[in-house]
């Protein structure tokens, strides 16, 4: 479980300015900002396209390409399923309607209270051991009704 | 006449020497290496299939339907983004291209509404073309654009919408947006399916960083972005070429129409000052053309507490011809005089200083270059003998170090700033001098090297301390001086510039520049390879306006910055047409082509080909005019297209000046401020309704066409005429061509421009004769005009205009993007969307003092008047400094001016006024007299039916 700052319009600029001078630092600070806040606050992007002279649609263009980065706060835990092909092929379709019917909400949602986000991912990589999945940065595979409710369960701990 | 399709090469020329030689489509053809293939192929008038492909941006390859196939190479690569190579042989159409480009357009169409029928881009939509272009006869993946995200329509912008549900996400309006405007306003949110435009941060359009130039309407491909007043027309039939009547740019557009209605204004492409861009004012702001406060009969009036009277054109001309000759009997000769306007065309300002000089007798006539580039024009020909900029537009594309002087180019000359900014996010460094902080200083990918933020009115201070820098650490080019310019001269300046007390540190107090910052800038320009300075009012409207200009000169001879592209020195003139004003004779002292009018050969020219006799002595100055009015001795005046009460300096000596006066005669579109106190009103036409030439910043004379009948029944040039054959001088031209031919006859500088000549070249930059029968790009190539380059010394000398208990701030003025200078144009558009008042810049620290918070009223003093704004809280400025834009009337900036002016032409000391600021709950008392007394004059009386 990970818990975030409150979002602090200093810190953010701290945070800024400890990348800025980096060689391409745009992604390198929305990382940061993500890990500091749990999420990229909107206030955040005019802040990055000050300090980068870039104008803010540049810096939304970036934070809304990436599916990683968050435009409001995550869940406690973020449960990621692979939909893509290989672990569509190994059942990754059953497996995603069981996760959403176990959390009562829908992929790219987060339960009411706010403990859980379930997301679908487009390949992690792990097609040979297909089902996958990834649990708060931790991977799993070969996954199957009952290793998900054991992920499942881990978020409720 | 028809409407004119622009050829779209896909991608940029390429500028390269070496030629590459290939075959497309078994046709053997050469062209300059780095030439995309699509390119190549249109040059040869094969066109590829393209969609998100544009010549006035990059390559970029998304669209998959330029495929081609090439010799050799597997797959089919895209013909935008893969560059010709020597021996490189290509096929445009094949079998496997027309499958796959079909198959690509079926996606498109798969994710686009079909609604072709009722979209207001049916017959100008590429989409359209395309699906025509490959064949496509059937959508297997769904219909009606079901698949596509649509947010909602975006009204926000008065000019146009934007629709998301017809973008094919090609990403042409977010390159323009980055590529051409340099704004970087757009960009595409989200991916895949998700893709959208999105301005800012998915905000409205009128919300975001966008500038309204245009570029991304001229650059979508569909209806996505679209002119709302195509939306509310219909496409246009027909197309003219003609010139912005804007600022001193001289953007080319066409104008295109539907019958004698404007449909819309495009940016051509083969434009030389714009290639192809626009901005907010030339692109849309055209409304006021049939805006309904526009005057379209002639009127008069006795005295200017009766209403306006609507007579005929006959009565008119003839009542006006009749009070000049009253004035002349009554008062004299010298009792009456005019203005030339900057706004009109070279044909026009000519024929009103022949009637001045040859009707009226006397060389009473100025121009509204007398309150802005006068000593552009005094300081240049005395430093180098020609009162122009030395360079083209172009030549910016060749800078390495941009010293920006005094101007904003961003909001005063956005399409040249554009320009500008593209050069500098290739790599040149930037030098800002100006009191504020323009955008220039900081905006996305452009940062200056250096700010220096001087107090106004210490220009010469800054740049004789650059020129120090210069000449004591040996940066001075030597080679370039002895050859170039007069050597015992220079070696003067040297030692005058090299005194100790000229050193950035020494005058650190009276600038507050820190000299640190100071010498880096000098260095950087004297040695950062090709230098150029561009400067603009900051500049010139000072008490020491001249000597700034020529220390201007002074820096650019000492490091060899003049003669070649990338260099030189660059006034950014206000006006479309202030650089012909004044080449046309509209000075008191001058014929056209700079010429003293003590000159007894010169005279003898004119006089032999006007028939009249010529005074020898020079003219009254406006500023002259008006003290000679209030003095008794001033009674008549003719002005054309200028509003002097609200854009001269002092509007209080200006009112009083023409309230003394018999017979003012305004020839404007609208009842500007200056018709409050007139007794003649003639209704004057737009760019749109005549025919004549304007000539830019860059010397360029470019042609202005007529597109619409006159709505007063009149050009301009037709109304000198009349009044010039009613005073008894006689005139007769059918045509402006004739007109100047007559310019050409009488002026050396112009020997070689004809209508025939702009039409076979498109424009020429004068001179234009027989040693420069294409025009002249780049001035003082082999040598500069005069003979020798002439150093001057500048010593400073403070401006008179202090600061002191009473008026502890420093008031400077300018211009905002969306309004044009006295606004009577901008005003009457929509552009008053982004700028409805002027607004009173100050510093916090300022502000704070005063117990000022942001958008409070507050009381604007100096020793002339008083005015009262709204505050605009900004750190752009240094504490002590204020600053305001001068649009609109009703805030009568000009109140507040002084008197003081260039020791050399009397340009008003705009820039730098003692203020004071204090909080208010409102508009002064000068401002309600004001605003009664204008109410008052601009009454028309009804029209009555004569009685039985």
């Amino acid at each position: 479980m990970t818990s975030y700052e409150p979002w602090s319009a200093t810190r953010a600029s701290e945070i800024i300015a400890a990348h800025a001078g980096r060689e391409g630092p745009t992604l390198p600070i929305l990382h940061a900002i993500q890990e500091a806040f749990g999420f990229v606050p909107e206030a955040a992007v005019p802040m990055i396209a000050d300090a980068l002279n870039l104008s803010r649609a540049e810096v939304h263009g970036v934070v809304t390409f990436y599916h990683d980065f968050r435009r409001k706060p995550g869940g406690c835990h973020v449960l990621k399923l692979c939909r893509a092909e290989a672990c569509q092929s190994m059942g990754g379709d059953a497996l995603a309607a069981r996760a959403e019917a176990a959390l009562g909400i829908a992929m790219g949602e987060t339960t009411a209270d706010g403990r859980v986000t379930l997301e679908p991912t487009y390949c992690l990589g792990l097609c040979a051991t297909a089902p996958s999945a990834m649990l708060d940065g931790k991977l799993a595979g070969r996954l199957n009704a009952a290793r998900l409710d054991q992920l499942l369960a881990e978020t409720q701990r | 006449m028809s409407l004119i399709h622009e050829i779209d090469y896909g991608t940029p020329r390429s500028t390269s020497e070496t030629m590459v030689t290939l075959t497309i489509d078994g046709e053997t053809l050469t062209v300059p290496e780095g030439t995309s293939v699509m390119r190549a192929a249109m040059e040869m008038g094969t066109e590829i299939p393209k969609l998100c492909a544009t010549d006035m941006v990059d390559a970029y390859g998304s669209c998959r339907l330029c495929l081609v196939e090439i010799e050799g190479r597997a797959g089919t690569p895209a013909s935008c983004t893969t560059p010709v190579m020597p021996g490189m042989v290509v096929k445009t159409q094949t079998e496997r291209l027309k499958r796959l480009r079909k198959g690509v357009m079926e996606l498109y169409i798969s994710d686009h509404p079909l609604d072709c029928l009722t979209c207001a881009a049916n017959g100008d939509c590429e989409l359209q073309d395309m699906a025509g272009a490959v064949g496509l006869r059937d959508v297997r993946y769904g219909h009606e654009g079901q698949n596509h995200p649509n947010p909602g329509l975006d009204e926000s912008n008065p000019y146009f919408t934007y629709d998301p549900s017809k973008c094919i996400v090609c990403s042409r309006c977010v390159r323009a947006c980055e590529e051409v405007q340099g704004t970087f306003a757009l960009t595409i949110a989200g991916r895949g399916f998700d893709s959208v435009v999105s301005p800012g941060m998915e905000e409205s359009f009128l919300g975001s960083e966008c500038v309204s130039c245009g570029a991304c309407v001229q650059a979508c491909p569909t209806a996505t972005l679209t002119e709302k007043s195509v939306i509310s027309i219909g496409q246009p039939e027909h197309s003219v070429v003609t010139t912005c009547a804007y600022c001193g740019v001289g953007c080319t557009f066409k104008a295109e129409m539907r019958g004698n209605e404007l449909v819309r204004m495009v940016p051509w492409k083969d434009g030389k000052a714009n290639r192809g861009h626009s901005c907010v004012k030339g692109r849309f702001a055209w409304g006021y053309a049939s805006h309904k406060e526009r005057i379209l009969n002639p009127m008069i009036r006795a005295s200017i507490s009766e209403p306006w009277r609507e007579v005929t054109w006959e009565e008119a001309i003839a009542h006006t011809a009749s009070e000049f000759k009253r004035i002349q009997a009554k008062y004299g000769r010298l009792a009456v005089g005019g203005i030339t306007s900057s706004r009109c065309t070279n044909e026009e300002t000519f024929l009103v200083q022949k009637l001045i000089r040859g009707g009226f007798g006397n060389n009473n006539v100025d121009t509204c270059a007398r309150v802005c580039h006068s000593p552009t024009g005094y300081g240049l020909s005395q430093t180098y003998g020609t009162s122009a900029g030395t360079q083209d537009f172009d030549s910016v594309e060749h800078s390495d170090v941009i010293l920006l002087i005094g101007a904003n180019p961003t909001d005063a000359h956005p399409v040249f700033g554009s320009r500008m900014k593209k050069r500098l996010r290739e790599g040149a460094k930037l030098i800002v001098v100006d009191p504020r902080r323009i955008d220039l200083v900081r905006t996305p990918h452009v940062e200056a090297a250096h700010h220096l933020p001087l107090r106004p009115g210490t220009n010469v201070a800054v740049l004789t301390a650059m020129a120090h820098v210069v000449v004591t650490e040996g940066l001075a080019d030597e080679a370039f001086v002895r050859e170039r310019c007069d050597w015992d001269e220079f070696q003067d300046w040297a030692t005058f510039v090299a005194d100790p007390r000229h050193s950035p540190e020494a005058i650190e107090a009276v600038t507050g520049v820190p000299a640190a910052e100071l010498r880096a800038a000098a260095r950087l320009y004297a040695t950062g390879g090709n230098g150029a300075i561009y400067y603009g009012l900051g500049v010139t409207e000072h008490s020491q306006g001249s000597t700034t200009v020529m220390a201007i000169a002074n820096l650019a001879m000492a490091t060899g910055n003049i003669g070649r592209p990338g260099v030189g020195v660059n006034p950014l003139r206000g006006q479309n047409n202030v650089q012909g004003s004044c080449d046309m004779g509209s000075f008191p002292h001058e014929f056209s082509g700079y010429r003293h009018v003590s000159g007894d050969e010169t005279r003898a020219l004119f006089e032999a080909l006007w028939g009249v006799p010529l005074d020898s002595e020079p003219g009254l100055r406006i500023p002259n005019m008006l003290d000679a009015a209030v003095d008794g001795q001033f009674k008549g005046l003719y002005v054309q297209g200028e509003d002097i009460l609200q854009s001269d300096p002092d509007t209080r000596h200006v009112a009083a000046g023409l309230a003394a006066m018999e017979c003012v005669v305004v020839q404007d579109l609208f009842l500007n401020e200056t018709a409050n106190y007139a007794h003649v009103f003639l209704p004057g036409s737009t760019f749109l309704e005549k025919d004549g030439t304007f000539t830019n910043a860059e010397r360029r004379i470019q042609r202005v066409r007529k597109v619409m009948p006159s709505r007063s029944g009149k050009a301009d040039w037709e109304i000198t005429i009349d009044l010039a054959n009613a005073l008894g001088f006689p005139m007769n031209y059918a045509h402006p061509s004739e007109i100047m031919d007559e310019i050409a006859q009488l002026t050396p500088t112009f020997t070689g421009v004809s209508y025939a000549k702009l039409e076979a070249e498109g424009s020429v930059q004068w001179p234009c004769n027989e040693k420069a029968p294409h025009g002249t790009p780049v001035m003082h190539v082999d040598g500069f005009v005069r003979g020798k380059g002439r150093f001057m010394v500048t010593e400073y000398v403070a401006t008179d205009e202090r600061t002191g208990p009473r008026f502890p701030l420093l008031l400077t003025t300018g211009r905002i993007l969306s309004q044009y200078n006295v606004g009577a144009q901008t005003r009457r558009t929509e552009n008053v969307v982004w700028h409805e008042e002027d607004r009173l810049e100050m510093h916090p620290h300022d502000a704070e003092q005063r117990g000022i918070h942001d958008g409070q009223w507050v009381k604007l003093a100096s020793r002339s008047g008083e005015t009262s704004l709204r505050a605009l809280i900004t750190e752009r400025l240094a504490p002590g400094v204020v600053y305001t834009t001068f649009h609109h009337p009703g805030t009568q900036a000009n109140v507040v001016t002084t008197d003081y002016s260039d020791w050399a032409t009397n340009c008003p000391e705009y820039k730098v006024t003692a203020v004071q600021v204090s909080a208010s709950n409102g508009p002064t008392a000068w401002q309600k007299d004001y605003d009664e007394q204008a109410r008052h004059s601009r009454r028309i009386a009804p029209h009555v039916e004569a009685a039985e």
